[in-house]
Order: C-alpha cells, then structure tokens, then sequence
C-alpha cells in the first residue's frame, strides 16, 4: 500500500504539470487571442499558473514523500512536537506577499477593461456615443445600430438578427440590454464577458484585432435553449463596415421602436 | 444495536456534562435518567439520541448522494454523447427514446448542485458527524437541546417530501440553476421549471434552513455549555472547532438565505417584484398578459438583490461545506500518523479567519454580473487573501505528517487524499478571484473543476475518511480494510480523470450549463475530452459499489472492536463501542489536549485526554 499510495500522490504533480504543458499541442488550451486586452488576460492568468505552479509541485511532492517516508514499518516513536512558531510565520508570510503580489497585478487590466476610467473617449465609439446596442433574449442576439444621425432611438436605426459586426483595430463600446432574463455576452477569443442585466444598460468596450467572424455565446443560464443561444460578432475593415451599415439600410429600416 | 450500554448512574452523568451544578443548559431534557427501556419508535425514529439522530442524517444523506450522482451520470452522459438516447431508459423518456431533452438537462443540473449542497454534503457534515460527534468529542451525555435536535432532523423531511414532489409537478422542477437567479426563476413562463417546480425547491430549502438552524443552535450551545470537567476550548479536538466555526456561519449566514427564498417566493407567488424590473417582455409575454412573477405595473425590482442575498449566503456556505471535513481531516491525520497537529492554534485560527473573511468575499461569483466593477476589485483582494488561512492548513497537514509513524489504513488514505485535492481547488480559487482572468473564466468549467475539488475531491473524501475512522464508534465494527484500500484506489485516480481535465475545458472557454456546446465552433474539438471525462465518470460512479459493498456488509459481519481500535485520544473512544445512551460510563476528567501522539510521557505512543500521570 506504502508504495501504491506514493505513486498516486506522486502522480498528482506530475501528470498535473504534464497536463498542463501538453494541453496547447492537444489545442486543449486558450483559443486564440484577438481582442487588445486579450494578451493581458492571458499573461496573468499564466502569471497566477506558475507562482501556483511552484506551490503545487511544493506541496503535492512533500505529501508523496512524507507519507512514502513515514509510513515505513518502525518500532519507534513519532517525532514529538506541536508545532514551530518560527516556521508558522514564514509560512504566513510569504504566501502573504506573493497574494498581494498577484492581486495588485490585477487591478489594471480589469480596471482598464471595466471602470468608466478605461473607456475610450477619443475614438469614433464612445459611451455617449456608442457603436450599437446589443438585445439578449431567450434565446437569440440583436443588434440595433443607431444609423446615419447616430443616435440610437430614433426612426433611421437599423437592426440586425444574430451578427454582430464590428470594425477591426477601433475601439467599439456598445450598450448591452436583455429583454426577459440574464443573458451574458461572451466571444472567448476576445477573453470578455459581460452579463446582460434586464433593466439595465451596461456599456461593453473591445477593440478586436483581427477580422473574422467569431462565435458569440450566451454564458449565463438562460432557460431552456440555453445552449443554442448563440451568435457571431463578425470583425471587418473600416470600409466593410460602411458597406455593411449601407446594406442594411437597405434592406431593413427600422420604425425605431423596441 | 446496543447490547453493551450499560445506563449511566445519575451521579457519573452530571460530572460529564460539565456543568456546575444549578448551572443546568436551559432546556436540558436529561432523558438518560429515564432508565426504562424505549420502544423501537422512540428508539430509532423519533429518537433524541445525539447518536441515532446522527446516523438518520448520514443514512438520508448517502441515499440522496446516490440520487445526486446518478443525475450527474445523466448529465455526464448528455455531454458526450449530446441527445443521444440513454441505454435502458427509453421508459423515462418516451417522446425522445431515451434522450434527454434540453428542459430536463437544465433540470437535472440545477437539482444535481442542489442536492448534493443542500440534501448532502451538509447533511452529512454537520447533521450526521456534528451530531454524532460533538457530544462524544467534549464528553457531553448529549446535545444542550435534544428535542429540538430531534426536530433537527425531522425539519428535514418536509424538505425531503417537497423536493421530491417537485419532480412531478407540471413543467418539471426548477431549472434555474442550484443559484436560481431571478427572473429567470421567478417568472413562470421563462423556464418550464420556474412554472411550479421552482416554488417546491424554494420551500424546501427553507425547511433546510430551518433544520440548519436548529442544529447551529444546538451545537454552539452544546459545545459553549457542557464540555467535560478540564476540556477547555483549546483541549477540543479540531472538529468540534470546524463544526462550532460552521455552526457560526448557518447562525449568521443563513437568515439572509431564507429572507430571500421568502422573497423569491413571494416574488412568484403574489408579484411582489422584489427581484423583477420594470418591462420585460418573456416568452413574448409583455408584463400586461397574465403570467406569474410578472408584475404588472412598474416593479422596480433588481435581479442584482438577489444575487447579492444568495451568494451573502452561499459564500459563507462553501465553507460550512468545508471547514468541518477540514476539522476531520486534521484528526484524523493526527491518529494515523501518530503525531501532535503541527500547529493547534494556527489551524484554529485560520478556521476562523476562513469563516470570516468568509462573510466579505460573496462577490466574487458577481465580477461579471453588473454589478459595480470598484466592489469587484475589493472583493478580488479579500477573496484572494481568503487563501492565506487555506495556505497555512495545508502547511501544518504536511507538519503533522512529517516525522510521523504513517498507518496507511482507508481512513488515513482518504484524509491523506482530501489534503493532496484540496490543495487543486484551493490554488484553482485564485485564477477565478483574480478579476480580469475571471472576466474570461467565469461560469466555464475551470469554475466547475475547482468546486468539485474542494466539495467532491475535498468534502466528500473527507466524509468517506470520516465513516472508515467513525465507523467502530457508530456500530462497534470495523470497515473492511481491503475493500477500503480498493475503493480509495479507484476513487482516487477516476476523481482525477473526471476532475482535472475540466481545467482544460475551462482553459479552452467552454461554458458550464450548456447542454450541446458542439453547436459552437469554438468547443466542437472539445467532446472527446469530454468523452474520457464521462467514461471516467462512469467509472468513479461504479466504483462506489466497494464502498456500498463494505458498508453495509461491516454492519453485520464486519471484526467486533472495543472502544478504542485505532489508539486514539479523543473522548469519544473513552465510551463504548458503540456509545449507550448517555455515551460514557465513567465519569470524565479532561487534562490535556487530544494530540499528545508519540508523547515521551508515556510506554505506548499514545495518551487519551483523560488518563491522568
Ligand atoms: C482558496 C480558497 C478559495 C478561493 C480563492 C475561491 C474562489 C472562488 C471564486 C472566485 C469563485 C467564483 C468563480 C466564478 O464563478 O467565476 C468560486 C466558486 C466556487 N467555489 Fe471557491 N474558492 C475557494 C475555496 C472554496 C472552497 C473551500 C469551496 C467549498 C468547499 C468552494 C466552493 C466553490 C463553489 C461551490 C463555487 C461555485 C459556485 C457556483 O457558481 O455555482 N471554494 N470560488
Ligand atoms: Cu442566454
Ligand atoms: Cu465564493
């Protein structure tokens, strides 16, 4: 049992860390990154993986060894002590340090991703100003564009089922709205996610990196359609989105109520 | 079941409860002074033995964890193979043949965490082991209240009837998730579930809380007024201290949760619109069609309130779920490994400190929700620094195990695994605490992998250590000890296949909930890694049957042991195996703490709280 017991603690750590090395090759990893925060939000989580990392492989691997080293047949007496005050407070200590170390490495990016602080101002997108608004209902997404006066409410706003599209390597805030339940707003390749909140306008900003169209899933249970409530927010050049807000005037011209 | 009790003498009972005399516990029904026999009813039913009552709590217990896994196979099974119909169960199912449909998958998940939270772990955490063990631990002839411990235990029925019912009711039973956000619970026409399912669940919870309550009472009453003559708060054993902790945390935590599901209720049933805004339109519904949960006028209510309430609760919750298998592991590493806890006072105050700053990290389950970002980033400080006290238990653990005399028996293996996983969740905590990766991480399953670290991996391990370790005490048998080996093995290693992948998945950005993620591009790559998942699911699942097995096979064959088989300290293995009514039947006189292991005092390695020298 002796050793049975060490190979399976020891295995712990190591399949652990094997894991997570090999899981990119195995695409069982981040998706890509194309959002201009996304690469933050990469770097503290792999920055937050190796100092648990090391605490990992500390602990799991003093475990396996303890109890492969103590559980050895003897005739003799345990160590007898209660305990070392000295060790105590290193091991306060420290752990103290490295947390606030990791928490204060956070503040920036989630402060520049969501405080009204980090919001653009400069661009052709802002909060009084913004791209779109974003309708979440069970169990499909709407887009309403303000349109050629851009100011959304009013009778030349256009509408969109489904896609989302947005132009690359700009700022974009838009306002997020659910109509009955919460949904949430989540692309994983932008790393961001917002909750849609009935009753309230929550402004979202991004600015996506590379055109495409990525899949825009709903991440906060909604009901029963819950998992086919999905999306696409489509990322195009300046040009594209011109021409794409000039078809969909075209095409459908909304009468500007909800 | 209790051939070797002996009544205890009046004179014996009155030294172990501690109590100076006219000091009596308000309420102290002294029902071992009746020395006449009970009948069956009295006995094992309606009993107000701490003991019988205990083991009411882990039998009901371990039958719902039979019906919370074999829903978790469903949703298991639905993940890989996604509407596929289930082998055997077309019975179930007969529109689908066999398959599960999209409404039943929300349903069985929501009602999976429920049961396993509400009608589980913490049952058998404080109902079955604090019942059980603190009187036996502190030298108490019982609980302070032992009618209204026995009321305890039948609150829980109604709670037990209701949440059964549920399943019957037209549109099935909730389905908003085990968190039963607002309005998607309140309305009616917004789940099938929310239809009439979600009013059994909230009744039901609420008879929960009122169980909860009256055993935090008890407890903290029992262990604040009738330890034994010489057990000072610092000579208890680190379960009572885990569960006293708990019991704090039910006392202050839980009035919140039933003021909301009261809410909630009211909500659903007259339009109250505490948690519902103004102007939704469900279900093509507009507020002004009749439809419950929809207020008509302007309801003004927020469903970020009931976030708050719930996770106010829910928070402090996870460590009810936690602190008491941390007290039980701790014991039961110190006993096996016949070593003093390395560290008494550090890990009762990092106890505390866990239930404290307990109280003040609820909104790390809100960093995305809308709820002001500047409160997420105090939250994410409080809640990342909730894992220094976690850091310092697992440090003493590993000082206890250190020059110790290792008995490697079922027991031992379990809280030596319980200490190997919590370390898992609790780093796997820090990702989610740290705001920005959490944007990104929330509700996808590295959130599903590290909870069930520290509740499957975690709690549920330590509550297998603790019925291998208790096991004589209840039934004066031992467990068998290969089939205990064997059942560790497995579970060990398919706990971890099932479990550790579930970072990956995380990683990759799938969502938890979701009944067919292939539907998206982003996770279709994703389901042989779920495949193995659910095989090895399967496995952990089946895998249980050693323990079944073992279980009830002890209970009648298993090696008669005397009262103190594995050489321990603690009280509870000064009385008989198993304890008479009354529990001990020597009078009590505590002098020292219950981890003197290895002591040079003594010849043996071992010294019993009450052996004088
Ligand atoms: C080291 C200490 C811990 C930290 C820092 C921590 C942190 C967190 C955070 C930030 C979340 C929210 C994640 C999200 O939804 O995005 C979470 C979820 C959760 N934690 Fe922990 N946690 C810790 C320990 C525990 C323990 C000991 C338990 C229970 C025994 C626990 C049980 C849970 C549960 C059940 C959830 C999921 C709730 C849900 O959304 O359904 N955690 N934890
Ligand atoms: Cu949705
Ligand atoms: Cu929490």
């Amino acid at each position: 049992m002796r050793l049975i017991a060490f190979l399976l603690l020891i295995a712990v750590p190591i399949l652990g860390v094997y894991t997570f090395m090999t899981a990119a090759e195995h695409n069982w990893w981040f998706p890509p990154a194309y959002s201009t925060f996304a690469p933050d939000i990469d770097w503290l989580f792999n920055f937050i993986m190796y100092m648990v990392a090391f605490t990992f492989i500390v602990t799991e691997v003093a475990l396996a060894w303890f109890v492969f080293k103590y559980s050895a047949k003897r005739h003799d007496k345990g160590v007898f002590t209660h305990g070392s005050h000295k060790l105590e407070m290193i091991w306060t200590a420290i752990p103290a340090v490295a947390l606030l170390v990791i928490a204060f490495t956070q503040m920036e990016t989630f402060a520049n991703i969501k405080f009204a602080s980090g919001f653009p101002t400069q661009g052709r997108f802002t909060r009084e100003k913004p791209i779109a608004q974003v309708w979440a209902s069970q169990f499909d997404w709407r887009v309403r564009y303000p349109g050629d006066d851009g100011v959304l409410g009013t009778v030349d706003d256009l509408e969109a089922a489904y896609e989302f599209v947005v132009p690359v390597n700009e700022d974009v805030v838009f306002e997020l709205r659910s109509r009955d339940v919460i949904h949430s707003w989540f692309v994983p390749e932008f790393r961001l996610k917002q909750d849609a909140l009935p009753g309230h306008t929550i402004p979202v900003w991004f600015n996506a990196t590379k055109e495409g169209s990525y899949d825009l899933v709903c991440a906060e249970l909604c009901g029963w359609g819950h998992y086919k409530m999905s999306g696409r927010v489509r990322v195009v050049s300046a040009q594209e989105f011109e021409a794409y807000q000039a078809d969909l005037k075209a095409k459908w011209f909304s009468n500007g109520k909800e | 079941m209790n051939p070797v009790s002996t009544p205890a003498a009046p004179v014996v009972t009155h030294h172990s409860t501690g109590l100076q005399p006219g000091e009596g516990a308000p309420g102290t029904m002294r029902e071992h002074h009746d020395h006449h026999e009970l009948g069956f009813l009295r006995k094992y039913v309606f009993s107000v033995d701490h003991k019988i009552i205990g083991l009411q709590f882990l039998f009901s217990g371990l039958v719902f964890l039979v019906l919370g896994g074999l829903m978790a196979m469903a949703i298991r099974y639905q993940l890989a193979w996604p509407w596929k119909p289930m082998p055997g169960l077309s019975w179930m199912f007969p529109a689908t043949g066999g398959a599960i449909t999209p409404e039943f998958y929300t349903m069985l998940f929501t009602m999976h965490g429920t049961i396993m939270i509400f009608f589980v772990i913490i049952p058998l955490l404080t109902g079955a082991f604090g019942n059980f063990l603190i009187p036996l631990m502190i030298g108490a002839p019982d609980m302070a209240f032992p009618k209204l411990n026995m009321f305890g235990y039948w609150a829980m029925w109604p709670a037990f009837v209701l949440i059964l019912m549920g399943f019957f009711v037209e549109g099935g039973h909730a389905a908003g998730g085990w968190t039963s956000y607002p309005p998607l619970s309140t309305i009616e026409s917004a789940a099938p579930g929310s239809l009439s399912g979600q009013t059994y669940w909230l009744m039901s919870l609420t008879w929960v809380g009122v169980s909860s309550m009256m055993g935090a009472v008890n407890y903290v009453t029992t262990i604040v007024k009738m330890r034994a003559p010489g057990m000072t708060m610092m000579r208890m054993p680190l379960s009572v201290w885990g569960l006293m902790i708990a019991a704090f945390l039910q006392l202050f935590a839980l009035p919140v949760l039933t003021a909301a599901s009261i809410m909630q209720l009211l909500d659903r049933v007259i339009d109250t619109g505490f948690f519902t805004p103004t102007n939704l339109i469900v279900n093509n519904l507009t507020p002004d069609s009749f439809a419950h949960g929809m207020p008509a006028a302007a309801a003004g209510g927020q469903p970020l309130l009931w976030q708050h309430l719930f996770w106010f609760y829910s928070h402090p919750a996870v460590y009810i779920l936690v602190v008491p298998a941390m007290g039980f592991t701790s014991d039961i590493l110190a006993v096996h490994a016949r070593k003093p806890i390395f560290g008494y006072k550090p890990m009762v105050y990092s106890m505390a400190a866990i239930a404290g700053l307990g109280f003040i990290v609820w909104g790390h389950h809100m960093f995305t929700s809308g709820m002001n970002p500047a409160l997420g980033m105090s939250f994410m400080v409080a809640t990342i620094m909730i894992a220094l006290p976690s850091a310092i238990k697992v440090f003493n653990w590993l000082g206890t195990l250190w020059g110790g005399r290792i008995r490697l028996n079922s027991p031992m293996l379990f809280a030596i695994g319980f200490v190997s996983m919590f370390i898992i969740g609790g780093l796997s905590g820090i990702w989610m605490a740290a705001t920005p990766v959490d944007i990104y991480i929330h509700d996808t399953y590295i959130v599903v992998a590290h909870f069930h670290y520290v509740v499957f991996a975690g709690s549920m391990f330590a509550i297998f250590s603790a019925i291998y370790h208790w096991y004589p005490k209840m039934f004066g048998r031992v467990m068998n000890e290969t089939l205990g080996k064997i059942h560790f093995v497995g579970t060990f290693i398919f706990t971890n296949c099932t479990f550790y992948m579930m970072h990956q998945l995380g990683v990759a950005g799938l969502m938890r909930r979701t009944a067919d993620p292939y539907a998206y591009d982003v996770y279709a790559h994703l389901q042989p890694l779920n495949e193995f998942i659910t095989l090895s699911a399967f496995c952990m699942f089946a895998w249980q049957i050693f323990f079944v097995v073992n279980f009830f096979h002890s209970l009648f064959w298993g090696a008669r042991v005397g009262r103190n088989p594995w050489e321990a300290n603690s009280l509870e293995w000064d009385a008989p195996s198993p304890p008479g009514h009354g529990n001990f039947d020597s009078p009590l006189l505590v002098h020292r703490g219950p981890y003197e292991y290895s002591t040079p005092e003594v010849a043996e390695d071992y010294l019993p709280q009450t052996r004088a020298v």
